[in-house]
């Protein structure tokens, strides 16, 4: 217990007083998990929207096949854009592992099935309502695509932060296919991890605290946009 | 109102869109730019662990105006890496993998840059009895006592020299409840021996840099056995024709220099050498 409130204090002290170092894992983490959220969406919110509304052989299959790899375990992913990536691998010309861009394809992979099956569900829910509307005036596949994309808006933000989150969580594929270095492609996930393994429990902790408070600082961010947006352009 | 959301949507599309490219050419960008200066070294957690390469890092790249980037993994990981071609230089302490891996082709030459020393750690009270120097025989007690064991079990160099300790103690292959194999790094597997009060085989680092220690103490240490060389090599072009040949064989130069030396020498934690650097000039 006591070893609880020393990390909170000493979490308090690293955001005060934290050295360029621990800004830049804070930075690294932000900007790889942010651009993995925005790729994974910019795939995941139309598959979704599509697999929701469009009729094709094999979409059964395809939405127990997206549900199913919710439950992906990541260190398979980690472990497939390694051996892609790696120099002995198909993708090895690319001399991308370990670089931050091998962390953004690994955790874009993880990101792309949460959000579309999330998105699915989003969209599913308003085609049933604006399905008969959207037929009748005569509108295509495509066209409703989009048109409930655009309706259903606002609750894809929370889509989308949930693909965030789970970028921004994510360690064993990082570790794997970043190779934690520092300054380089150690993020926070994987800067806990380091801590841990060294015995420094409390920092360890107090590395995890500061996570906490920038991934609810991002929710805080976007739901603020949220709410404004829906008074202005509701 | 058909239009107004089309239109609507294209925005918010185009702008999502231009957000992903972007985000990626940054990325793309960022990493062209460091291309030229950097080298990707295969290492071992032990180096990383204990604090080395943050002291050795910046003066390498004060020398050479290059960017080494340390992955730290076990031994036999790290050799793998150089083996499949993901690394320029290979920074490792299994003089027998080691040899292997360049007696194989993967590695142009090995040299010998530093050693420390492998102790045993293990509860104060000592249940087994195995405190002293002669590491053979605190590892036959600590196997007579059947007191509990933690080991790498993770192909490091580490769990390698194990290995060969308990084989010259003429235990073939240590078996039973005591024996538990975590398949981990150094740090994770003290971490287990501290809430188990286990004994383990550990680097000398990698402990006087470690905090969540518990009720273990050194049990032995001092051995002439324990004694663990450490090795470079650039990965061979030859082999790997992307391998950054010249800024990877800088790497290889200067921790075998005077320079390189002498700053593996004056790394300390609490006033302790950690690395005796002992290159042949």
């Amino acid at each position: 217990m006591f070893e609880i409130f020393a990390s909170l204090g000493l979490a308090l002290d690293l955001m005060a007083n934290g050295d360029s170092a621990f800004v830049r894992v804070v930075a690294i983490s932000l900007e790889l998990s942010l651009a993995a959220a925005v790729l994974g969406s910019a795939i995941g919110l139309p598959l979704g929207a599509l697999v929701a509304i469009g009729r094709f052989p094999g979409r059964r299959s395809l939405i127990v096949s997206l549900n199913a790899l919710l439950g992906l375990p990541s260190v398979v992913v980690g472990l497939v854009v390694y051996l892609m990536l790696s120099r002995a691998g198909p993708l090895g010309t690319w001399g991308l592992l370990f670089t931050p861009g091998a962390i953004v394809i690994a955790q874009t992979v993880l990101v792309i099935p949460i959000v579309a099956a999330l998105a699915r569900q989003v969209v599913e829910d308003s085609w049933n309502e604006y399905a008969e509307q959207l037929r009748s005036l005569g509108v295509g596949t495509g066209r409703a695509v989009r048109t409930l994309l655009w309706d259903t808006r606002f609750s894809l933000l929370t889509v989308a932060l949930a693909g965030f989150g789970r970028a921004a969580s994510e360690v064993g594929a990082v570790m794997i296919v970043g190779g934690n270095i520092d300054g380089v492609t150690r993020v926070m996930t994987t800067a806990i991890a380091l801590e841990t393994s060294k015995g420094d429990l409390p920092l360890a902790l107090a590395l995890g605290i500061v996570l906490i408070l920038v991934v609810l600082a991002v929710n805080a961010g976007a739901y603020a946009i949220r709410e404004w947006s829906a008074k202005h352009h509701g | 109102m058909e239009l107004n959301i089309a239109m609507n949507f294209r925005r918010l599309a185009v702008t999502w869109m231009a957000a992903a490219v972007a985000a990626s050419t940054i990325l793309a960008a960022k990493d062209a730019s460091a291309q030229a200066t950097f080298i990707t070294v295969a290492s071992t957690t032990s180096t990383e662990q204990s604090g080395l390469f943050k002291q050795l890092l910046p003066d390498f790249r004060k020398a050479t105006g290059i960017e080494a980037r340390v992955v730290a993994l076990g031994t036999g990981q790290a050799l793998d890496m150089g083996r499949r071609g993901d690394a320029d230089v290979v920074f490792v302490h299994d003089k027998v993998a080691e040899e292997k891996f360049v007696a194989d082709g993967f590695g142009v030459k090995r040299l010998e840059v530093m050693y420390n020393d492998f102790i045993v750690v293990g509860p104060k009270a000592d249940p087994a009895g195995a405190k002293g120097k002669d590491i053979l025989a605190g590892l036959k007690k600590i196997e007579a006592s059947k007191s509990p064991f933690v080991s790498r079990a993770d192909k490091s160099g580490t769990h390698a020299a194990e290995l060969r300790y308990w084989k010259a103690a003429g235990i073939e292959k240590p078996q039973g409840a005591w024996y538990r194999e975590t398949g981990s790094g150094m740090g994770p597997t003290l971490n287990t021996a501290s809430a188990m009060n286990a004994y383990a085989l550990t680097d000398r680092g990698t402990w006087l840099s470690f905090k969540n220690r518990g009720e273990l103490v050194i049990v032995v240490e001092g051995d002439q056995r324990l004694f663990n060389q450490y090795g470079v090599m650039l990965v061979n072009p030859a082999k790997h024709a992307h391998v950054k040949k010249e800024a990877g064989q800088k790497f290889v130069d200067w921790v075998v220099s005077p320079a390189g030396q002498a700053a593996i020498a004056a790394y300390k934690i609490d006033g302790e050498q950690l690395f005796f650097p002992n290159a042949k000039p």
